[in-house]
């Protein structure tokens, strides 16, 4: 993959197969964004490898909820098992934690879920783009949850929903010191929800790179092959796992705006 | 970087000279009006879709199956109340045909006993009246031979007095022999 950078960028291609003879690893060349035409600067709008992942991260999911289910099938095909099971799996899970009232954000979370799993998993093409490795994205996505829970709560519970700091079971003395940390991980919440999404992608990808870059050591390289597909392996899980980490964390933070008590 | 002109266009405070990540791509904050103003676009497409077409959908596919596994369950259960009622039904006849059955074996059987005991009636009276029948032959018989018995002792003794030497008076031999006979 490290090829791969040197064919796009043609010029360089002399300099890398300089570096070439010794190790040479570039784990977060796979990052950059780079306009889909031309080599301009970029701007908001300029469409990017990003807006191509993006677009193929739709593709995927109208191919597997619209297309898979067009024959609405009384005894469903192989694809649309699929997707009737993961709008059972967000269905049910949304239900069991935030109660019939949650179900009216139905829509919102199922949108999140399949837009992070499938991204999730375009990404794990060998020299795709991966979108949820980046903050940009995540943040945005974790920030969304955020002000949806923080506004809903106000809507919905009006000053109650400070409640959600004074915990009314612990002992007196200790409910302000309780409520200032309470407070704090309110806050922090979007921070390691976001982050926890981009780093474990980003993390796993960058692994297998440096790994790859091992591979150019000819006594070295099998066991560099096998350490990839074990990472590869391993990726996968994190894949759908982040996916339904980021998921359920958000059906656990609409509780708190639906049900502010402790 | 200042000394490749070319790239410095390109090479912003992100990319080097080579084209290769300067620190984390991802804090690379140049960026991130791009892929934010992206990630809305893609979002609100993704949210559309399902939210219109494919979540409606599916859930309307799902309580279609629902509903179809339901009323196949409810008719399985009429249908095993029916198969219930048939073995009833079944049942019953069997024992209908059972005792009618014994009925018409019983009448038969009646019918045949009766028909028995008359035959049995006529044979007994047929055998009596054979029977007196005989026994008037036998008296007959009987009597008839008394009869030539008296007859052939006439005549035999009409011989013998003839063989005697004497004068066979028929009067005096029939009064001897029935005196005779009579004993």
């Amino acid at each position: 993959m490290a090829s791969e950078t040197t064919a796009a960028h043609g010029a360089e291609g002399a300099d890398h197969a300089a570096e070439g003879s010794s190790l040479v690893f570039h784990p977060m060349d796979q990052f950059i964004v780079k306009p889909l035409f031309g080599d301009g600067a970029i701007a908001w709008y300029t469409p990017t490898n990003v807006t191509l992942w993006l677009f193929l991260a739709i593709v995927a999911i109208i191919g597997l909820l619209v297309l898979s289910t067009s024959k609405r099938a009384i005894v469903p095909t192989r694809m649309q098992s699929i997707a009737e099971l993961a709008y059972g799996f967000i269905y049910k899970m949304l239900e069991d934690i935030c109660g019939k009232e949650g179900v009216k954000f139905f829509p919102y979370v199922m949108t999140l879920f399949m837009f992070i799993v499938t991204a999730n998993f375009l990404g794990l093409i060998p020299t795709s783009f991966t979108t949820t490795s980046h903050f940009a994205v995540t943040i945005p996505l974790a920030l969304a949850v955020f002000l949806t829970v923080t506004i809903l709560g106000f809507v919905k519970n009006g000053a109650g929903f400070l409640g959600l700091f004074w915990v009314s079971s612990a002992p007196l003395a200790l409910r302000p010191i309780l409520a200032i940390i309470e407070l704090i991980s309110y806050f922090v919440r979007p921070v390691s929800h976001s982050i926890r999404l981009a780093g474990n992608v980003m993390a796993g990808h960058a692994v297998i790179k440096v790994f790859a870059g091992f591979a150019a050591i000819a006594a070295i390289s099998p066991v560099s092959v096998l350490a990839i597909t074990a990472m590869y392996g391993l990726e996968v899980l994190v894949a759908f796992i982040q996916a339904y980490v980021f998921t359920i964390l958000t059906c656990v933070y609409l509780k708190d705006a639906l049900h502010p008590s402790h | 970087m200042a000394t490749e002109p070319v790239y410095e266009e390109v090479a912003g405070t992100c990319v080097d000279s080579h084209g290769s990540a300067i620190g984390m791509p991802q804090l690379c904050f140049d960026w991130f009006p791009n892929q934010i103003f992206w990630l809305v676009i893609t979002l609100v497409v993704i949210f559309l879709v399902l939210s219109r077409v494919a979540l409606p959908r599916i859930a309307a596919i799902l309580a279609e199956r629902q509903g179809t596994i339901t009323n196949d369950l409810a008719a399985a259960e009429d249908l095993k109340a029916k198969a219930v009622e048939a073995e009833e039904a079944y049942n019953k006849a069997l024992a209908d045909a059972r005792s009618e059955a014994q009925r018409i074996a019983a009448e038969a059987r009646a019918e045949i006993q009766s028909g028995l005991d008359d035959a049995i009636a006529k044979a007994d009276a047929e055998i009596a009246a054979k029977a007196a029948e005989s026994e008037k032959a036998i008296a007959d018989i009987r009597a008839g031979a008394l009869e030539s018995i008296q007859v052939v002792a006439k005549d035999t003794a009409a011989e013998l007095v003839t063989a005697l030497g004497g004068e066979a008076d028929a009067k005096a031999i029939d009064g001897a022999v029935d005196a005779q006979t009579k004993g």
